[in-house]
């Protein structure tokens, strides 16, 4: 009954295989990583100097736009939904997803929606020019005609996550292994439980936001327009109500992998599991209270912003308390520095950063200076760039030999993550002191005050985009041509259900559940 | 180059050294920018110590926990010989380190909640100015004077392009500040006309969003007199950089001079708007007023970049009847980026704008539109 895949092309297209699907998902991921950050390159190339040089300002916002779009929906979300197509069954002993045929769509329809929203690039109108945050009415009644190719876009990524989650859901609440109980789940599958359940929650709100855009500017409706009764205000509380839970999808997944990392090359198990869980759950909870954080210059009631400001404040415990629990797991550990742990520390230290900046920014009157400069700017890429990127980055180098068989090269891999870590630092700290000194985001052009750090940040961002070149040849090289590797645990701290499978494992794997002895043997919860 | 590269090390140093240092403040800021101004209002001295406060604790917790990772780092590793222990829970810290951070929060909350509740406290204004965002400048009117002027952008599109040398204030130059007294309660009335924009001067440590259809309101009491540049920060269209905020605070009585110069210039508009002018004298007019209000959009040599921006060369419009000319420069064109200028220019600058329109770049109409056709127009209406 053990067979492999098919052939051809047809492999990829009508698979139903979460190996399959997961790889799919990574490199579709990491396709449009490349696309986002030659987005990127533009933008720090067009602000290396004062003065407009490459692009009109027109074309300037197109890109911070689909830089935006691009990097949320179409790198950073697809690589950890690949991730999980991968490695959940894996971790939980599974012979696959619940819903393989909905895992093959969910999938197919995020190249077309992805397609379409860049072949706005090339329409007379040009692409959608309002900011990721697409607020109304700058989107709407303001907005270029291919605005309609972008809620279009918008609608199928939402389908595609909320099937992707509700596989991800019914996979891990139905197909754990007997004796793989909640409380023994590796904290990657939890974190992907909780964020699942969030996408769920908000994705319908995107597609509602949208959907109104939709009848704004087609059909004559004023949900959005003073004029017409209606309130541009509303669509913001509407956006960040599926926005803030958002930044949280996009990073728990993210501590899964940290969770998973850190033990492995501490060779000391995870410290607080339970605590971690908890935190985690708390952070998800959270989320859902806290949107109009995003929103302190609307002119909300004093009320209404004291309200958000406690809220947001007390994100910062089970942030804190997931950060203490990594630093924890690493005291008094044997720690070596292989290429993932590298990523996991940079994450952490990193990411605790973009924590503290994210402490500044919620206390409501210091924001009056924060809102809307570089210093929000540098917060969200501390947390984005070096939180869920720099995690993918540790999670290909730590999973790549078990999913391949094949070695990657080590020496290239630290030679990747420090120039990786230099060029991020060298890109955004000094965004910081942009922002602090008075530097809109979003600008095209600048003071001359501003020049500097400005130019100091586009050298950094050559360096980071140029690091990728070197994680990509890395991976296909490794892919290729990497020394074989045919022991289960390919790291001699790791622990969890993939390491009992062969390397590279089978295409189907655990077609039997594991015996309770195997999977108490490999839990990565503490006993 | 090489002078260039010492001096962004030496930045970088700086920045490194301590972002509070004042000396390193005062020598560099002629040339670049590292932390929070102090600003010169009542309130952007309470924000800016609020922000360093929380700075500070930041970099505490900061050294606590890099300091013990670190030294996880260095002593606990495998390469030495270190054996790694097994504990993995303690409940003890673990309650510490949930309950601590909640009592740190606090400590933090509470002068945050005494200066935004004073921030909010916009009663007992001496002065009211009502600013109104368009894309791409700003509207001031000084309420109850009868004073009302547009701010513009004043660097030049060569500047721009790089076609000239950026002035001191590059793109934080206006031609029309707003002047204010010192030590005054002004408060400000924001709103816009298209989409959103963000009013924010730095030294005032004021910013709001003017959001159409809504009035939102905020204000300010600046300490000391001077010249004090803000901007829009929030995303407006493709001239979002292009619409900074200028201040100049004066002393009480300049400000009562000022203002009494002002409204006798709109008086003087007034009277304006019944003279008959010559050809020569609204093209000159109009070629001024249309390169500052026209141009970002339809270019300077009257081509705009289609389709956003249609061409002005031989126009449906421009070279059609006047009437439906006027219309379109009055009230604009709905749905799309061209406003309704009946509003923010007058009529004497509108009517130049017209009749330079219909003649230049070839149109060669060879009529005229004078200022009471558009007042005639509006009243018309």
């Amino acid at each position: 009954m053990a067979h492999g895949p098919a052939k051809g092309v047809t492999r990829w297209l009508f698979t139903t295989n979460h190996k399959d699907i997961g790889t799919l998902y990574l490199w579709f991921s990491f396709a449009m990583f490349i696309l986002g950050g030659f987005f990127a390159m533009v933008i720090r190339a067009e602000l290396f100097e004062p003065g407009m040089q490459l692009v009109r300002p027109e074309f300037f916002n197109q890109m911070t736009t689909m830089h935006g779009l691009v990097m949320v929906f179409g790198a950073i979300m697809p690589s950890f939904v690949g991730l999980a197509n991968w490695m959940i069954p894996m971790m939980i002993g599974a012979p696959d997803m619940a819903l393989p045929r909905m895992n093959n769509l969910s999938f197919w329809i995020l190249p077309p929606a992805f397609l379409m929203l860049a072949s706005t690039l090339f329409m007379e109108a040009g692409a959608p020019n309002f900011g990721w945050t697409f607020y109304a009415p700058l989107s709407t009644t303001y907005a270029p005609e291919t605005v309609n190719y972008f809620i279009f876009a918008v609608h199928i990524m939402g389908a595609s996550s909320i099937m992707g989650s509700i596989n991800i859901v019914a996979t891990v609440l139905n197909m754990r292994a007997p004796g793989m109980t909640m409380m023994k789940m590796p904290l990657f599958v939890w974190t992907w439980l909780i964020t699942a359940f969030l996408l769920i929650a908000v994705m319908p709100v995107l597609a509602g936001a949208v959907t109104m855009m939709l009848m704004d500017i087609n059909f004559g409706t004023a949900f959005f327009e003073a004029a017409g009764g209606g309130d541009p205000v509303l669509f913001q509380h509407i956006f960040w109500f599926f926005g803030h839970p958002e930044v949280y999808i996009i990073i728990l997944p993210a501590f899964g992998v940290i969770s998973e990392i850190i033990p492995t090359f501490s060779r000391k198990p995870l410290f607080g599991y339970a605590s971690m869980v908890y935190a985690t759950s708390a952070i998800a909870f959270l989320s859902f209270i806290v949107w109009a954080h995003h929103m302190f210059l609307v002119g909300m009631p004093v009320s209404g912003e004291l309200y958000f400001m406690y809220a947001t404040m007390l994100i910062a415990v089970p942030t804190g308390v997931k950060v203490f629990n990594w630093v924890s797991t690493m005291f008094r550990g044997a720690i070596s520095y292989e290429t993932p742990m590298l990523f996991a520390i940079a994450f952490v230290i990193l990411f605790t950063l973009g924590g503290f900046t994210g402490l500044m920014l919620a206390i409501a009157p210091s924001d009056i200076q924060y809102h809307d400069t570089y210093f929000v700017v540098a917060h969200f890429h501390y947390v984005m760039v070096a939180g869920a990127v720099f995690s993918m980055s540790a999670a290909v180098y730590y999973w790549l030999p078990k999913w391949t068989g094949r070695m990657y090269n080590e020496a290239m891999g630290k030679l990747h993550f420090w120039i990786s870590f230099i060029g991020f630092n060298i890109t955004f700290f000094p965004q910081h002191f942009l922002g602090l000194g008075g530097m809109p985001r979003r600008y095209a052009d600048y003071a001359l005050q501003f020049a500097d750090w400005n130019m100091v940040s586009s050298i950094g961002a050559f360096i980071y985009g140029a690091s990728q070149i070197l994680f990509l040849y890395n991976v296909i090289a490794t892919i290729v041509a990497g020394k074989k590797v045919s022991e289960p645990k390919t790291w001699d701290g790791a622990n969890g259900l993939e390491w009992s499978l062969p390397t590279p494992p089978p295409y189907h794997t655990f077609t039997t559940p594991p015996d309770a002895s195997v999977i108490e043997e490999n839990s990565t919860v503490a006993h | 180059m090489l002078r260039k590269a010492l001096r962004l090390f030496s930045l970088t140093f700086l920045a490194l050294a301590g972002m509070h240092v004042h000396a390193a403040e005062q020598e560099v800021s002629s040339t670049t920018v590292l932390n929070m101004p102090t600003g010169v209002s009542t309130i952007s001295h309470q924000i800016y110590d609020l922000h360093m406060l929380i700075f500070w604790v930041c970099v505490v917790i900061g050294i606590g926990v890099f300091g013990a990772m670190l030294w996880a780092m260095y002593f606990h590793r495998k390469s030495i010989g270190h054996e790694a222990e097994n504990w993995h829970e303690h409940l003890g810290v673990e309650l510490v380190w949930t309950i601590v951070p909640i009592f740190i929060l606090v400590a933090m909350a509470w002068p945050a909640t005494t200066t935004l509740i004073e921030i909010y406290d916009t009663s007992d204004a001496e002065i009211d100015i009502r600013v109104t965002g368009s894309q791409w400048k700003w509207q001031y009117e000084y309420m109850g004077e009868g004073v009302q002027f547009l701010s513009q952008l004043a660097s030049s599109q060569d500047e721009i392009y790089n076609l000239d040398e950026k002035g001191e204030f590059y793109l934080q130059e206006v031609d029309n500040p707003l002047v204010i007294p010192v030590d005054t309660k002004v408060r400000f009335l924001l709103s816009a006309t298209d989409v959103i924009h963000s009013f924010w001067v730095p030294d005032f440590a004021i910013k709001k969003d003017a959001i159409p259809g809504y009035i939102t309101e905020t204000w300010v009491e600046v300490t000391e007199t001077g010249v004090y540049r803000g901007s829009c920060t929030e995303l407006c269209g493709q001239g979002h950089a292009f619409m900074p905020v200028v201040f100049n605070v004066v002393e009480k009585d300049e400000y009562e001079f000022w203002l009494a110069e002002k409204i006798q210039e709109a008086e003087a508009i007034a009277a304006l708007t019944e003279q008959t002018f010559t050809m020569e004298e609204l093209m000159a007019r109009g070629e001024e007023a249309y390169l500052t209000s026209c141009a970002l959009c339809h270019q300077a040599n009257g081509q705009g970049v289609p389709p956003a921006f249609p061409s002005l060369v031989g126009s449906a419009v421009v070279t059609g009847p006047i009437d439906a000319h006027l219309e379109v420069g009055v009230n604009g064109v709905p749905g799309t980026v061209m406003q309704a200028f009946g509003n923010l220019l007058n009529e004497v600058d509108l009517a130049a704008i017209m009749t330079y329109q219909r003649n230049a770049w070839g149109n060669d109409m060879g009529d005229i539109v004078q200022p009471i056709d558009v007042y005639n127009y509006k009243q018309g209406q």
